[in-house]
């Protein structure tokens, strides 16, 4: 008991920061979720559209946060939960991006998910943070900072014409065929165990003996019929609401502040 | 008798599935997803001994004076990239601690010779350097969300070992160790190298 208590202990003191749970604003289906108010309406808008264009040619999701209060923690700590927490990218690829505008604490990331780190590196985000974001938010020009951040980004981020061609298909077909992937491998599976074997077996003694030493199988195909890989954070119909497509991050990117 | 065999053996179906319960899949799952983070935390520390000579010549190009601080970072890369620690080796305490010790050494080097830049105008606004700098940053960063991560994974794994039905696999089957949770341990070990713009 005491050896698990210092094992616990130890887990704590690693982790190093409070333990009292971090809020994040919700989601909320958009691509730009303004929770610090800096944005009327109108750009919010123009911004959405502008990052759902972007993921539906690249399959890549971009999200823009203004935070109202990082609650004492670390921009770099918070960035990263909270792009897991949203899961912005897809789930395979890790191909998210965050920027994270945080006005109260003068505070601004580009979080960048595990699969885009070699494309948007640290050094050019912090490029970017440098050249085309702070110098705008220090004239206190927000709206102008987070557009030109979000423009530098996607550029980097666009995909040469014939890939992003390919997943531009990709994705219409995925949307297109609404009985995707059919009767799920798994579910086949079982029931060709039921009816071949367990339900012989049980009646074994009604119905002739051939079946009877089936032999027991306790496991399968454990994916039962999730059929749905892949494009999991595609844009629901066209320029449709947000959902993220469970990707992860680990720090990439950069910080700065103004 | 065949009736009484396919009886059995309809039995055993739930026999087996208790047995599953008792850790055979849990335990290994969480050891290997640990190992798997570990296996992270020690990519992230690479990446930042990679990046460590590219800087000792960019900073050597303008700050000759600081010959001492280059020295000791270099020294303490060469012993931290020496220390290995095996994903078998994460229940052995002391080999643990040595690899802490090791990275620690070099983290608070490295954190020494950040300080000693700031009062060089021209290497801080050199473009090469500002790059190497924002790469360094983020790989500390990233070895300490990759630490953190092996940490949860540690912490899921020595629950799994310890309580009930898991336990029992655990301890019969397996004879699992806890794994130990990585810590920073040189003083101020645990914050990045402050860097200023």
């Amino acid at each position: 008991m005491r050896a698990l208590l210092a094992v616990i202990t130890g887990v704590l003191l690693a982790l190093g920061a409070p333990v009292a749970a971090q809020t994040f604003p919700a989601a909320n289906g958009t691509r730009v979720v303004d929770a610090a108010n800096l944005l009327d309406p109108k750009a919010e808008q123009a911004l959405d559209a502008k990052l759902a264009g972007f993921e539906k040619q690249t399959g890549r999701q971009f999200v823009v946060a203004t935070i109202a209060d990082l609650q004492g923690y670390p921009i770099e700590d918070y960035g990263y939960k909270l792009g897991r927490t949203w899961g912005v990218g897809n789930k395979d690829r890790n191909d998210g991006v965050v920027l994270i505008v945080a006005p109260k604490d003068r505070k601004v990331r580009i979080e960048v998910g595990y699969g885009l780190e070699p494309v948007l590196t640290d050094a050019y985000s912090s490029v970017i943070i440098n050249t085309a974001i702070v110098p705008r938010f220090k004239a206190g020009d927000y709206l102008g900072g987070i557009n030109a951040g979000a423009d530098a980004v996607i550029q980097q981020l666009q995909l040469p014409p014939e890939e992003a061609a390919a997943r531009m298909q990709a994705a219409e077909k995925d949307q297109a065929g609404p009985q995707r992937g059919g009767i799920p491998f798994a579910l086949l599976f079982w029931l060709f165990i039921l009816i071949f074997l367990v339900l012989p077996a049980m009646f074994s003694g009604r119905r002739g003996r051939r079946y009877g030493r089936g032999p027991i199988v306790i496991w399968g195909p454990g994916d039962w019929g999730s059929s749905r890989g892949g494009w999991g954070g595609g844009s629901g119909g066209g320029f449709g609401g947000f959902s993220g497509g469970g990707g992860s991050f680990g720090g990439g990117g950069a910080s700065g502040g103004w | 008798m065949t009736r009484a065999f396919s009886r059995l053996s309809l039995a055993l179906v739930p026999a087996l599935v208790a047995l599953s319960g008792c850790g055979i899949n849990s335990v290994p799952t969480a050891e290997e997803n640990a190992k798997a983070k570990w296996a992270n935390v020690q990519a992230d520390y690479q990446r930042r001994a990679d990046l460590i000579p590219n800087l000792v010549e960019t900073v050597k190009g303008f700050a000759k004076q600081e010959q001492a601080v280059l020295v000791q970072v270099t020294q303490a890369r060469a012993q931290a990239t020496s220390v290995k620690l095996n994903a078998d080796d994460l229940t052995d305490p002391a080999k643990v601690q040595r690899f802490q010790q090791a990275q620690g050494q070099l983290t608070a080097n490295l954190g020494r010779l950040l300080v000693s830049v700031e009062a060089y105008p021209q290497l801080k606004s050199d473009q090469n350097f500002l790059a190497l700098q924002s790469q360094l940053e983020g790989t500390e960063n990233r070895i300490n969300i990759s630490i953190k991560d092996y940490n949860e994974a540690v912490q899921a794994y020595n629950t799994t070992i310890r309580t009930f039905p898991s336990v029992v696999g655990a301890k019969l089957i397996y004879g699992a160790q806890p794994m130990q949770p990585y810590q920073a341990v040189s003083p101020n070990a645990d914050q990045a190298p402050q860097v200023k713009f």
